[in-house]
């Protein structure tokens, strides 16, 4: 007989060594995420996929999944707290929706829109970050970076590259870049490299491909993330 | 008349953008005026605000004057509405917060290419700027908040319909867009 867990009052099997994001996505149940790729390494960072394992928060991305335990997920006091982490998010870096060439493909508005979160809530930073545009096919906008370490671990992991990391903590917290200058354009990025494709926001944008899908056509403008979450990662985890 | 839902309306730091996309409601408008009437509102042309079961609040705060009219409306409104996306974060106007405003004044004004008679505009009349644009719930309580840019004819038209029914407003998932 297969291990489970037990997710909102669903049994869900597991095998030995999976974590409990990813035996939950194997089983189609949606444990909202910004940081977590099933393809590379867990970060643990963005704290989305916080669940009550046993009557306390775990990361569901790094907490392996073991028998007996009793999960809560999609409930209500999660999903307030995961709301409030993503307006946290907003506020902390500058993201203006409407000049952003990623807006509908955004992971993050994604995630926002489908925790129904309508205003901020927080008084805004309005940081200022800079915009590196040095790289002829690359653009960098550090206002809208949440840290979620994924081109670091996609161009570490893939790419076999050392492109990205994030340096300084709290508030001081950056992602620099792995050249002399500091300048995307003095790294060894190419355009094919996966970390430049993997950013859940608009931080890191392909130049002259923004407006290819018309605002309105865009992944999220048609479907909730959850679905298009669970579709995709179904798949790379072999499902 | 004195029956029907008072709503006013104003554009703080904005492009009366949202206001056009309500007026988008179309025919919508005869059944809403029914029902309600307009208090100061760029409709109405009335200029201060009385008081009125409604304010919808398009627009960032910019200057002193957007502070006094945000002021009057939490004042006089019973339920106070962020309207699109400068009221809810300060919109494109707050993409000036991250440069000191004698920059911004000196750019426009003094140093800009073009500009002729350079000098910085200070005629008492003008409201004076903030040093930041800053989203409307950072200086009044507001109840609640249309999300887009603009929010959609039809978020208006659900948010309006809940309202006047007597039901908490609520925004199903394919009416929230923050573009």
């Amino acid at each position: 007989m297969s291990k489970t867990i037990n997710i909102d009052g669903k049994d869900i099997p597991f095998t030995e060594g999976q974590t409990i994001i990813e035996a939950a996505t194997d089983a189609g149940v949606y444990v909202p995420h910004l940081c977590h790729n099933p393809d590379y390494t867990p970060h643990g960072s963005c704290k989305l996929c916080t669940v009550k394992v046993n009557g306390r928060n775990c990361s569901a991305c790094t907490f392996p999944a073991m028998e007996g335990q009793e999960i809560m997920n999609n409930t209500q006091e999660l999903n307030n707290d995961r709301q409030k982490i993503t307006q946290m998010l907003f506020v902390e870096g500058n993201h203006f929706c409407p000049s952003c060439e990623k807006t509908g493909n955004c992971e993050l508005q994604a995630v926002a829109y489908s925790l129904n979160m309508l205003d901020n809530h927080f008084p805004h930073f309005f940081s200022n970050r800079e915009l590196d545009a040095s790289h002829p096919d690359i653009l960098i906008d550090h206002n809208r970076c949440i840290f979620c370490n994924l081109c670091v671990r996609a161009s570490q992991e893939t790419d076999g590259k050392n492109v990205f990391a994030l340096s300084g903590r709290g508030i001081n917290k950056k992602l620099i870049i792995n050249s002399a200058s500091g300048q995307l354009k003095d790294s060894n990025i190419s355009v094919q490299d996966k970390a430049a494709h993997i950013c859940p926001t608009g931080a890191i944008l392909i130049k002259r491909t923004g407006y290819f899908v018309p605002i309105g056509e865009r992944i999220y403008d048609k479907q909730r993330i959850d679905q298009v979450s669970l579709n995709k990662e179904k798949k790379q985890l072999g499902k | 008349m004195a029956n029907k839902i008072r709503i006013a309306t104003t554009s703080l730091g904005g492009c009366f953008g949202c206001h056009m996309s309500f007026l988008d409601i179309d025919e919508h408008i005869l059944e809403l005026a029914e029902v309600v009437e307009f208090d100061r509102s760029p409709f109405t042309d009335i200029e201060h605000c009385s008081n009125s079961d409604i304010g919808l609040i398009e627009g960032g705060v910019c200057n002193s004057e957007n502070v006094h009219v945000l002021r009057e409306f939490r004042k006089n409104c019973k339920i106070l509405v962020a309207v699109g996306a400068c009221a809810i974060n300060g919109g494109l106007p707050a993409m000036r917060n991250h440069i000191p405003l004698e920059e911004c004044l000196n750019e426009s004004y003094r140093d800009g290419i073009g500009v002729e008679n350079a000098q910085i505009p200070n005629d008492p009349e003008l409201p004076l700027l903030l040093d930041k644009v800053y989203p409307i719930h950072e200086l009044v309580k507001v109840d609640y908040y249309l999300p887009g840019c603009p929010p959609s004819a039809d978020v208006f038209w659900k948010f309006l319909t809940d309202l006047i029914a007597g039901q908490e407003p609520s925004l199903p998932y394919d009416l929230v867009h923050y573009d």
